[in-house]
């Protein structure tokens, strides 16, 4: 069972809600100080692009999150559940314009994701897909 | 934190000061900003985020939009960032190459001055 777990409307304002709320439950879950800035923009990134997509193909729906710290990894999963959101490539690729150097990745949000987690599983999940990353939490091995 | 946003004219370079956090929630009043200011003919951008508490790849995205609309009229933005854990998502999206990022705002209008 998750240590807590949450659900919001996908709005842009409660991404920051949620990225406060994974850190405190990073934080108490044992996570070296050092990673937390690490996992507030991880799971930043991963709630905005949920946002994003719920906003095109389900506004209705909440975005769910859920954080998990009893082990010895501290471990988060967000869900969108957007019927649509099938063009995600993981791991994400380069900018595909490569004479300009200014040119970003189609999702910059998962290369974020994919050079700060060092545990990152992307799957489908029903309709839409979810994105499970975590970091060593410093508990002791059971 | 919320964001705040300010801007002044330094020696013909527009400075903007940025505080807060610019997220995918901020991040569109810092892009009409910038759009705002190259509309009214500053294309010499100095962006003084010392004092930005958090940055995502949706502010990374307004500064790299801030950077190719100077750049239209052969412009300029420059960054001031000396923080360890914001300076890190530009090395991570290699965009450390692409901006120049300066320890602070005289050093990034001095250098920008010895270019002209």
């Amino acid at each position: 069972m998750p240590t807590v777990e949450m659900t919001f409307t996908p709005l842009p304002a409660h991404v920051r809600t949620a990225r406060l709320v994974a850190t405190a439950v990073a934080r108490r879950s044992g996570v070296p100080e050092a990673l937390l800035d690490e996992v507030r923009l991880a799971v930043g990134e991963a709630c905005s692009r949920a946002v994003e997509v719920h906003q095109a193909h389900c506004p209705a729906e909440p975005v769910r999150v859920a954080l998990t710290g009893a082990g010895e990894r501290f471990e988060v999963v967000v869900t969108n559940t957007a019927v649509g959101d099938g063009g995600m490539v993981w791991p994400p690729q380069p900018a595909t314009d490569g004479q300009d150097p200014a040119a970003l990745p189609a999702e910059l949000g998962l290369a974020v994701i994919a050079g700060l987690a060092d545990d990152v599983q992307v799957s489908r999940n029903g309709d839409g897909l979810s994105i499970r990353m975590s970091w060593p939490s410093g508990a002791p091995a059971a | 934190m919320d964001l705040k946003l300010e801007h002044h004219t330094t020696d013909g370079i527009e400075v903007v000061d940025v505080e807060g956090e610019i997220d995918v929630y901020t991040a569109p009043r810092l892009r009409e900003l910038l759009i705002d200011l190259v509309n009214g003919g500053h294309y010499q951008l100095v962006v003084n985020m010392e004092k930005v508490e958090f940055l995502d790849s949706t502010g990374l995205g307004v500064l790299v939009g801030g950077l190719k609309r100077v750049r239209a009229h052969d412009g300029s933005l420059d960054l001031v960032c000396t923080q360890e854990r914001i300076l890190k998502i530009f090395r991570i999206t290699g965009l450390t190459k692409v901006f120049g990022i300066h320890d602070g705002v005289d050093e990034a209008i001095a250098a920008r001055k010895s270019e002209k």
